[in-house]
């Protein structure tokens, strides 16, 4: 498939800050030494190059690459979640039900664009059903934390994450096989932000935000972050079907969905005592550490450009 | 002539169920006592599933795996063709006799040979799989005979964490859920050391680095 000549130009810029931001790492190491603060940071770097690679590659393969690469990060991520929920044996066949039946068939449907089928799937089939398959195993302890914890596992690792490559199914009048740039769009504005509140909060961090939650967060990483991020959707408006002022708000709208999306996942690991969901990304922790803000927001963006901007 | 079984199809089953064990389980080993190095050892593990070993086998790096060899049952890896295939082949089991009324070999006996032979061995002290609610079974008393016998041998605490979620005893399909494999301080006999207080000494030492790694 031909990836629109707007891609080439942003792959450009996002290769040029990750040769930039390898480089000041290198000069920050060569100037500390190697300390923990600064082998994190070339271990979240490189683990960006890796994770930019591979969605470059599959935004390249087109829109089955984009359903198959989500599709395996809804696995990495379910995995993670599913680890500290409350389950016990008799949980085993609905478990089983969620990785190998759910999530491949609400994947499928994304993939054969049947919209009113993916909606509605998990929302309202799994989450009748899968009590359902758990409840015939007769044991009662702990009954609705382990269903209600499972579906929750469900529909972040599952269900919202598969709204990411459900964007490429929107049709816009005059956007004809662009659509691999709203997946970028709102991927690149929800990462940077992460990463901008990480780096405002370094360099300005005094006043913390949530301090049971995260306690890392402060007040000027989170305004310094989503407000910078913002700035740079706006000036992302040329790949996109919005005008700046469009493009600013809608990127307003998924940094604040992301930042406090990742507030909800921490107060789950707290919740559950755990630091990281899981290992698997070196210097970021698993995936859903990396996905959280994502998850949270795309869900939110896919609808309101649904009903703004596309006709079907 | 070229043993295509041992040379060929061994190594690649051996590769096969590594590569099945990281994608089900992504595991991961955590060094928290000793370093990964080519030093003779008997790791001892909690014992909750059959792929116990798999994971411990997994995790340990390749030149530290080709010379792990698992203690497991003959009756349960004999009893069929593949079994005898994966338990003899692959992962050159010491396959023992667990029944004390039909056994011709000394299990003490197998597993001394063994380490005499330079290679290291995996050893579930609790004998059996634990189903219960309780962190560890009493163990039996094989790992202080082969420590008495071997009192030069590291013996390794190791702990498997989560696998039992993954493949429940009596399930066949298993669950994708995060593993992993935590090695503990090595201990040694001591001088003198009579059999229920050495056991007492390794049981705790287990069950101490099982509580550490669900805090």
């Amino acid at each position: 498939m031909n990836t629109p000549a707007e891609f080439s130009t942003l792959m450009i810029g996002v290769f040029a800050i990750l040769i930039t931001a390898t480089v000041i790492a290198r000069l920050i190491k060569a100037r500390t030494g190697t300390t923990e603060l600064v082998e994190n940071l070339i271990a979240r770097i490189n683990a960006w190059w890796g994770m930019v690679a591979l969605l470059a590659i599959a935004m390249i393969a087109g829109k089955t690459g984009v359903v198959i690469l989500f599709a395996l990060i809804s696995f990495a991520a379910l995995r993670e979640f599913l680890t500290l929920t409350t389950k016990r044996r008799a949980d085993h066949y609905a478990l089983l039900v969620s990785f190998f039946i759910v999530l491949p068939l609400q994947y499928i449907l994304i993939w054969t664009n049947w919209y009113g089928m993916y909606s509605i799937f998990i929302p309202v089939y799994v989450f009748l059903l899968l009590p359902i398959v758990a409840v015939l195993r007769g044991d009662t302890e702990n009954f609705l934390v382990r269903i209600a914890e499972t579906q929750w596992g469900l529909m972040i690792c599952v269900f919202a994450a598969s709204h990411v490559p459900a964007l490429i199914m929107l049709e816009i009048p005059g956007f004809e096989g662009k659509n691999v740039l709203l997946i970028a769009f709102l991927v690149v504005t929800v990462q940077i932000s992460d990463v901008l509140q990480y780096v405002w909060g370094k360099l300005l961090g005094k006043h913390k935000i949530a301090p049971k939650l995260s306690p890392s967060k402060t007040w000027e990483g989170f305004l310094g972050g989503v407000l910078s991020a913002s700035l740079i959707g706006a000036g992302l408006w040329w790949m996109t079907p919005f005008t700046p002022l469009q493009a600013f708000v809608l990127a307003l709208m998924c940094t604040l969905l992301g930042f406090f999306g990742g507030l909800v996942m921490s107060a789950i690991k707290r919740d559950k005592g755990v630091k990281d969901w899981g290992h698997l990304i070196a210097g970021h922790g698993g995936f859903v550490d990396r996905l959280d803000s994502v998850v949270f927001s795309a869900p939110i963006f896919f609808h309101v450009v649904r009903y703004f901007w596309s006709v079907a | 002539m070229f043993d295509y079984k041992k040379h060929l199809l061994a190594p690649l089953a051996g590769s096969a169920i590594t590569l099945f064990a990281r994608l089900v389980t992504a595991v991961r080993g955590v060094w928290d006592g000793c370093e990964p190095v080519a030093r003779q050892r008997v790791y001892f593990a909690n014992h909750g599933s059959n792929g116990d070993f798999v994971l411990v086998w997994t995790v340990l790096p390749p030149a530290l795996r080709a010379q792990t060899r698992p203690v497991a049952g003959s009756d349960y890896w004999l009893n069929t063709p593949l079994k005898a295939f994966v338990g003899r082949d692959v992962f050159r089991a010491v396959l023992i006799d667990r029944n004390p009324e039909t056994r011709t070999l000394d299990p003490v006996g197998q597993m001394a040979e063994a380490l005499e032979q330079g290679d290291s061995l995996i050893l579930f002290p609790e004998g059996t799989r634990n189903t219960g609610d309780d962190l560890l079974l009493p163990f039996k008393p094989g790992l202080f005979h082969l420590a008495q016998k071997c009192p030069d041998v590291d013996l390794v605490p190791t702990w498997i964490d989560n696998l039992t979620s993954v493949m429940p005893k009596g399930e066949v399909i298993p669950v994708p859920l995060l593993c992993s494999v935590t090695f503990g301080e090595p201990l040694r006999i001591r001088e003198g050391e009579e059999k229920l207080e050495f056991i007492t000494r390794a049981e705790d030492a287990l069950r101490a680095l099982g509580q550490e790694v669900q805090s």
